[in-house]
């Protein structure tokens, strides 16, 4: 009982600390500096367009190559794949989702960017959002892979057999029978995927450059919140005395922690659905 | 259901057989890339691995890997080493076996076995879910504020005591849910038949619950180890060092007060630094956390596949 309780405890404490220490952030600055086009805590300029933008690009393009790939795999373990072949391909994708978020960094920076980003643009920087978000991307595949799969396994068979009955073939019944019957967790799968590429961290705070500007040029270096934190966190010395710019660590935390939630419950939402129909 | 006004087209079979097509085309060419974005998956984590061992390579061409693993950090990438990372996160280990399993077995018991259906029980399941859901770095700021900022006086600060209970609270969560589901496992009769004896509720429990699920329990707490201990991020806002950290001095309980450092920490420094030999030394660092990782998962898939039961 206790150890349940403490849950709600931890969660409780969470919460505090992030608004006690947020809110207190917010009445220390001029609310006109989270406009101002900068993100630069060190100087008092805390833009959030810049952080959310570098986020919701990177996120992007993260869930490009995770869903994707992510469902295909899916859909292939779920609809096709042998139980001898299963028994093989299934482990390479739990080790994948395995590897630590500081290996994909580096792999991020030092193969992504230079053998894949940079060939395909020659201008881009050494470190750029597309890299980050690539590997991003591959870090939260394997989650929307497995949740995806357990939705189309739970698909009962009766429905695939009724289809065949009906002379579908076995594309067909999986894209129009087994998909629409799965999609609550299919689409689960995929906000869960995103919750985790919003709150990755590591990745981007390698290989996604630390420019204080806005842009959305996948090309060139980005901030992220996640990274932005990391970097104050690192810098934590320097910015010590400046108590704002610790505040600000709290406030995009606070951001962060709402933004996933609201994912979480809503994929939460999504599974249940599936659950109820069968 | 809705019924249909317009006409329903013929099925793939009749269609085909119509045209006078016999191989399906369209369907082959559909599986083909469902199973390319397994096997571009498969060519990733290859490409990834080959990548850094081949970097790895390079580094104990010059020096032997005793060297690697005994060194400690240092300015100099000839010299520096691992030996302090490998202790730190071996004893942040400690923390997420001795603190996260006992509470996250107790609490999956609890509401497993004990917890009637109430509104409040419900509420503690879908909690634990969220937090699980919750980004890893926000677990470092709850870590810098609760054990940093206000239990100084007992964790002396950015210390391996606050590293390894800010871990601890990360993974505790994952802990509940994999034992939850290894209980939830067990069958009924198990229980009916130890109450059909006159076994208590404790004694059912303790004697044939918690033995029958003891494996999934294991595999998810091995998974949940491996997980924290490639965790980086919330180390990084509790105070990891990654720069210089003197040897460690004292006894036990003075050390779980100083200041420290882990392994994926110090592969990060490694790969920030501009220096190119240092980024070389992290993926040998890398190749060293891999090893203990794909062990440890390893332990856990076999585990599984021993014990894995069928009721």
């Amino acid at each position: 009982m206790g150890a349940a309780v403490l849950s709600i405890i931890i969660s409780a404490l969470i919460v505090l600390s992030l608004v006690s220490e947020a809110f207190s952030f917010l009445t220390a600055i001029e609310l006109s500096s989270l406009w101002s086009g900068l993100w630069s805590p060190r100087s008092g300029q805390f833009d959030l367009r810049v952080i959310l933008s570098g986020t919701l690009l990177i996120s992007l393009i993260a869930m490009l190559v995770a869903a994707p790939l992510g469902i295909g795999a899916a859909m292939y373990l779920s609809e096709y794949a042998r139980p001898r072949v299963r028994r093989i391909l299934k482990p390479i994708v739990e080790i994948l989702a395995g590897i630590p978020s500081v290996v994909l960094g580096y792999f991020a920076l030092l193969w992504i960017s230079p053998e894949l980003v940079q060939r395909l643009n020659p201008s881009a920087g050494i470190f750029n959002m597309l890299a980050a978000g690539i590997a991003v991307g591959v870090l939260v595949m394997p989650l929307v892979a497995s949740v995806a799969e357990d939705a189309l396994k739970s698909v009962p068979m009766a429905l695939r057999e009724a289809s065949y009955g009906l002379g579908a073939r076995k594309m067909s019944t999986t894209l129009r029978v087994v998909t629409p019957a799965a999609v609550s967790g299919i689409m689960a799968a995929l906000i869960l995927g995103l919750s985790r590429a919003i709150g990755e961290t590591m990745v981007v705070a390698i290989a996604a450059g630390n420019s204080p500007l806005f842009s959305l040029n996948p090309f060139q270096g980005g901030q992220t919140m996640t990274g932005a934190m990391a970097q104050l966190a690192i810098g934590g010395d320097q910015v010590k005395g400046d108590v704002a710019a610790v505040q600000s660590l709290y406030f995009v935390g606070l951001l962060l922690f709402l933004m996933t939630l609201v994912l979480n419950v809503t994929s939460e939402r999504f599974v249940r659905r599936v659950r109820q129909r069968y | 259901m809705v019924v249909r006004p317009e006409a329903v087209p013929p099925s793939d079979v009749v269609l085909a057989h119509l045209k006078g097509k016999r191989t399906d085309v369209k369907g082959l060419l559909f599986q083909t890339a469902l199973l390319l974005s397994l096997l571009l998956s498969l060519l990733f984590l290859v490409v990834l691995l080959v990548d850094i061992f081949l970097d790895a390579m390079a580094v104990f061409e010059t020096r032997s890997l005793a060297s690697f693993l005994e060194g400690s950090l240092s300015g100099f990438p000839d010299r520096a080493g691992v030996s302090q990372a490998l202790y730190g996160s071996a004893m942040l280990m400690l923390f997420v076996v001795f603190v996260s399993f006992p509470l996250g077995v107790a609490a999956a018991v609890y509401l497993e076995e004990y917890a009637s259906d109430t509104r409040f029980n419900r509420f503690i399941t879908v909690n634990i879910r969220n937090l699980a859901g919750v980004p890893s770095i926000v677990y470092g700021l709850l870590g810098l504020s609760l054990f940093v900022g206000t239990l100084s006086a007992i964790t002396g600060g950015p210390s391996l005591l606050a590293g390894g209970m800010t871990l601890a609270v990360l993974v505790l969560p994952i802990v509940i849910i994999t034992a939850s589901e290894a209980l939830r496992a067990v069958p009924l009769s198990i229980r009916e038949a130890g109450y059909g004896v006159g076994a208590t509720k404790w004694e059912v429990i303790r004697s044939h619950v918690l033995p029958s699920a003891a494996p999934g329990i294991l595999t998810g707490t091995i998974l949940a180890i491996s997980r924290a201990i490639g965790e980086a991020a919330p180390l990084l806002l509790v105070g990891a060092v990654g720069g210089l950290l003197g040897q460690a001095q004292g006894g036990f309980f003075s050390q779980l007060q100083d200041r420290f450092t882990a392994l994926p920490i110090v592969i990060f420094e490694w790969t920030k630094e501009a220096n190119s030999e240092f980024k070389a030394l992290a993926s040998a660092g890398i190749v060293v956390l891999m090893v203990i990782i794909l062990i440890s998962n390893a332990a856990a898939i076999i585990l599984r596949n021993r014990y894995e039961r069928k009721w």
